[in-house]
């Protein structure tokens, strides 16, 4: 069974992405990294990462954010994150990385910011 | 109690030191915070070791050690690679490795245990030592 499942929705232009299970070294970081590249690929790169379903992520899982908010800003883009767990919360604060993601509570919210 | 296990250099054994982290600080009755914040730092040591440490060599072992004590929950992990010495590695706060896809692992370790050391091992590989308190 894979440790993560990402569902697409789009919402006007904004696609978004609910991620469910762990985002970790190996399968979890792959399959993220996977559907933001098929998504830049098909000249999507207005992106909403919803996190409210991730239990668990390590350094890997959040470089695999990062990496996935350079290449979509690379593409002329962004990638922004939807509903953190405390957890997640915390390893973006002690990696100061809070300060580089656009981070919402409220999808409405998220999407609004995109215009 | 201490509990010793060996395994593999690969990208499973980094879920499978953690099970067994979580099984034997439970039967320590150590608290859900507790082994929370030892199931991150082992999972990021563990992953140092294959991936860094070993290269994805599997015929060469992650050797894991859990003790329990009076002073608190110590977890020594080694692998058997050419080494690196912890000083040389970028801090990933510094605002010119933010956006840095790797290099986070130890800053996790530091962040969630109280105690980490690092040194060479006489028979070769690195060792990081772990303490979380009581």
């Amino acid at each position: 069974m894979s440790d993560i499942t990402i569902t697409e929705r789009q919402a006007g232009d904004v696609t978004i992405l609910d991620l469910e299970g762990k985002v970790t070294i190996g399968e979890g970081s792959v399959a993220l990294r996977t559907a933001i590249r098929r998504l830049l690929g098909e000249g999507k790169n207005k992106l909403l990462l919803n996190l409210a379903g991730v239990g668990y992520i390590d350094s890997s899982g959040i470089g695999e954010l990062v990496s996935s908010f350079t290449a979509v800003k690379k593409e002329g883009g962004t990638l922004k994150l939807l509903k953190l767990t405390q957890k997640i919360q915390d390893l973006l604060a002690i990696t100061k990385l809070l300060t580089v993601f656009d981070v919402f509570d409220e999808e409405s919210e998220a999407l609004s910011s995109y215009n | 109690m201490i509990r010793e296990i060996q395994l593999p250099s690969r990208i499973e054994s980094v879920d499978q030191a953690a099970v067994e982290a979580d099984k034997f600080a439970k039967s320590c009755g150590l608290g859900d915070d507790f082994v929370s914040a030892i199931d991150l730092a082992i999972r990021e040591s563990v992953a140092n070791a294959v991936k860094h440490g070993n290269k994805f060599d599997e015929t060469k072992s992650v050797d894991v050690t859990f003790a329990d004590s009076d002073e608190g929950f110590e977890v020594t992990v080694r692998d058997h690679g050419a080494g690196f010495d912890v000083d040389e590695i970028p801090d990933p706060t510094n605002p010119e490795n933010l956006l840095k896809a790797n290099g986070r692992g130890i800053l996790f370790m530091n962040s969630f245990m109280d105690e980490v050391s690092w040194s060479n091992h006489s028979g070769g590989g690195m060792v990081v030592k772990m303490l979380k308190k009581r």
